[in-house]
């Protein structure tokens, strides 16, 4: 028992480490989860070779970009962006375990309420994309936050194009 | 107007010290309403009321000291202001003075009143009056009374309000209300006033929802109609939106993303209960009450794009109403509760569209470049204002059902979200100045407009309250 306690502890140690580290955040989020099933026989070593490695949270992978951008009023994915779904799309299906969710955001110009419809209509235009590239309605949810949640505040071009996004979020 | 002459000559000799002393302080244009009649092209006409910005300012100076919390700014002014003499009650001093601000304030804001200077005369019962006095200063009305704080801890005002010109005695009556509701005997006084005047009733005493943003924090508050007396209603580190009332003025409905994701919930004022009333998967949104109580319009993607659908105010009997591959969104009641003004894109872009509460037989109502949205009908349901989008700039609008006449009432900015006051004489909105969200008012004939600067954080989506 108390062993289990000491290598969960170890264990949140890790992860905090881990976590701390600025380089790739999106990446750090998957701690592996069969570390803490296996009660590591005294001093557990590194636990990093028994896990294979994961596209996702490679840096230098398509799957390290998780933003769609579009122009104003678009809720279609354009070209540019569409490697980045189809990779996704292929993933999840390779993945039938992994789950995401794709959030829509919208500029604030127009309403509240209708960019919620264009944040929402964004989202389920990505999730669209990816099941027709092989992953499973199920795999998939998608919420907006319309114009609620802007990552850039201006009311200028530079923010609003970066608040006209749908992230894929694991 | 006998005195206008002697007006338009000090309006001359005010003009360079108002627009200096305007841009000092508001460092904003003076530019009062601007018109824009379809008939007219797009000429616009501007009015400016320079003696009654000067007024504003006065009493932008006045509004400050009388409180820290909340600045309000006025621009413009009526255009036939009722000449009134409101003199401070007789009786508790304290008290007396407080009812004065809050019904100077209120009379002064609706842009229909002239106020008249008392100074040096303060008769609070009838027999003190001498009417030749007040007709000598220019009043038309003459408001009197005592407040006395009783002896059961709640405060009674008495007042009369006098015809100067007739001699006679408009109304007389007496307001009570509990120690802590000063200024609503002051809103209770001023409604009265409004009501014998103009033939209108008064909307001093009624409640406006908004929901203030203060980085990542939202609160949902509610606040007297003036913007004092705000009370948190709900807040929390997610994104609030849409607050409306019930037609009892008792319910609040609302969109939060507490679990994440819009949903619709439901609370009570009065014991602060809540419920979820849709929580499907996607966005739940866009709520608005029918004007019988009996059920809402809300807007879900439960079945793909947003989608309006009705449901009974305990979540029961949803069913959908419109069938559009395209958003529709912005549900709203006519006040006799038989159609439906929406907002959808489905002819491209966000247009206003009407609809029977049935369903079918839609149609577009709002043409022209720009874009459109949040419709909400006049309470006489003759027409609807809503928010217009055009050379990125978004403005407040009114149009007339009948003639389909265009009327933009506001000078353009960040202008969204338009409510009409129950009396449908006022119109609130979400607007920025200085870099913050704040509350505005207009006019529903364009001619003023008042700021009302809350303490701080962005205040966003108001949404004025019905008669109690």
């Amino acid at each position: 028992m108390k062993k289990l306690v000491i290598s969960i502890v170890l264990v949140n140690l890790l992860a905090a480490c881990a976590s701390e580290k600025p380089k790739a955040p999106e990446a750090a989020a998957p701690v592996p989860p069969p570390v803490v099933t296996a009660p590591a026989p005294e001093a557990a070593p590194a636990p990093a070779p028994m896990v294979e490695v994961d596209s996702l949270n490679d840096p230098a992978s398509i799957l390290a970009k998780r933003s769609v951008y579009y122009p104003f009023d678009v809720s279609a994915v354009q070209d540019a962006d569409k490697p980045i779904v189809v990779a996704h799309a292929k993933y999840l299906s390779e993945h039938p375990d992994r789950n995401v969710r794709v959030e829509g955001n919208a500029d604030e110009r127009g309403s509240n309420e209708y960019n919620l419809a264009l944040g929402q209509r964004r989202a389920d235009g990505v999730k669209q994309m990816l099941v027709l590239g092989g992953a499973k309605a199920s795999q998939i949810e998608t919420v907006s936050y319309g114009e609620e949640k802007p990552k850039a505040t201006g009311h200028d071009e530079a923010s609003w194009s970066q608040n006209r996004r749908s992230d894929i979020k694991y | 107007m006998a005195l206008r002459p002697s007006t338009e000559l000090m309006e001359l000799l005010v003009k360079p010290l108002a627009i200096w002393l305007s841009c000092k302080i508001r460092s904003k244009p003076l530019v009062i309403a601007i018109r824009l009649s379809p008939q007219a092209g797009k000429s616009l006409v501007i009015r400016t009321g320079l003696l009654q910005s000067m007024l504003g300012l006065l009493l932008l100076a006045q509004a400050s000291v009388a409180s820290a919390v909340l600045t309000i700014e006025i621009i413009g002014a009526g255009e036939h202001q009722i000449p009134v003499a409101i003199v401070p009650f007789g009786g508790d001093s304290k008290l007396a003075q407080t009812i004065n601000e809050v019904v100077t304030g209120d009379l002064q804001r609706s842009g229909l009143f002239r106020l008249v200077d008392p100074a040096g005369k303060s008769p609070h019962e009838l027999a003190e009056v001498s009417y030749p006095d007040w007709q000598m200063r220019g009043a038309d009305a003459l408001a009197i009374g005592t407040v006395a704080l009783q002896t059961n801890g709640r405060i009674e005002a008495r007042f009369r309000l006098l015809d100067v010109v007739k001699q006679t005695e408009l109304a007389g009556q007496s307001v009570s209300a509990n120690d802590d509701q000063v200024r609503a005997v002051g809103h209770r006084v001023a409604d009265l006033i409004y009501e014998k005047l103009t033939g209108d009733k008064g909307v001093f005493s009624t409640r406006i929802a908004y929901v203030n943003r203060q980085g990542k924090k939202f609160s949902l508050m509610v606040a007297d109609s003036d913007g004092y007396n705000e009370q948190t209603v709900l807040a929390q580190n997610e994104p609030i939106m849409s607050p409306a009332w019930s037609p009892d003025g008792s319910h609040l409905v609302y969109v939060s993303f507490e679990t994440g994701h819009a949903a619709i919930y439901v609370q009570s004022l009065y014991t602060n209960q809540r419920m979820v009333l849709a929580d499907f998967r996607g966005s739940n949104s866009a709520p608005a009450w029918s004007p019988d109580g009996k059920q809402l319009a809300v807007v879900l993607t439960r079945d793909g794009s947003s989608q309006i659908y009705l449901i009974r105010p305990d979540g029961s009997g949803i069913r959908r109403i419109t069938f559009s591959a395209a958003i529709d969104t912005e549900p709203n009641f006519s006040p006799d509760g038989q159609s439906l003004l929406f907002t959808s894109d489905r002819g491209g872009s966000a247009q206003i569209y009407s609809m029977p509460v049935g369903g079918g037989a839609e149609q577009r109502i709002t043409f022209g470049e720009g874009n459109n949205f949040s419709p909400r009908y006049s309470p006489d349901g003759k027409g609807f204002v809503y928010a217009h989008f055009s050379n990125g700039k978004f403005y407040i609008a009114a149009q007339d059902f009948q003639n389909g006449q265009v009327e933009i009432l506001t000078a353009g900015g960040w202008e969204k979200k338009p409510s009409f006051a129950p009396n449908g004489k006022l119109i609130l909105f979400a607007s920025e100045a200085r870099g913050r969200g704040i509350l505005a008012t207009v006019s529903s004939d364009g001619r003023v407009q008042q700021h009302m600067f809350t303490q701080s954080g962005d205040a966003r989506e108001p949404v004025w309250g019905p008669h109690l």
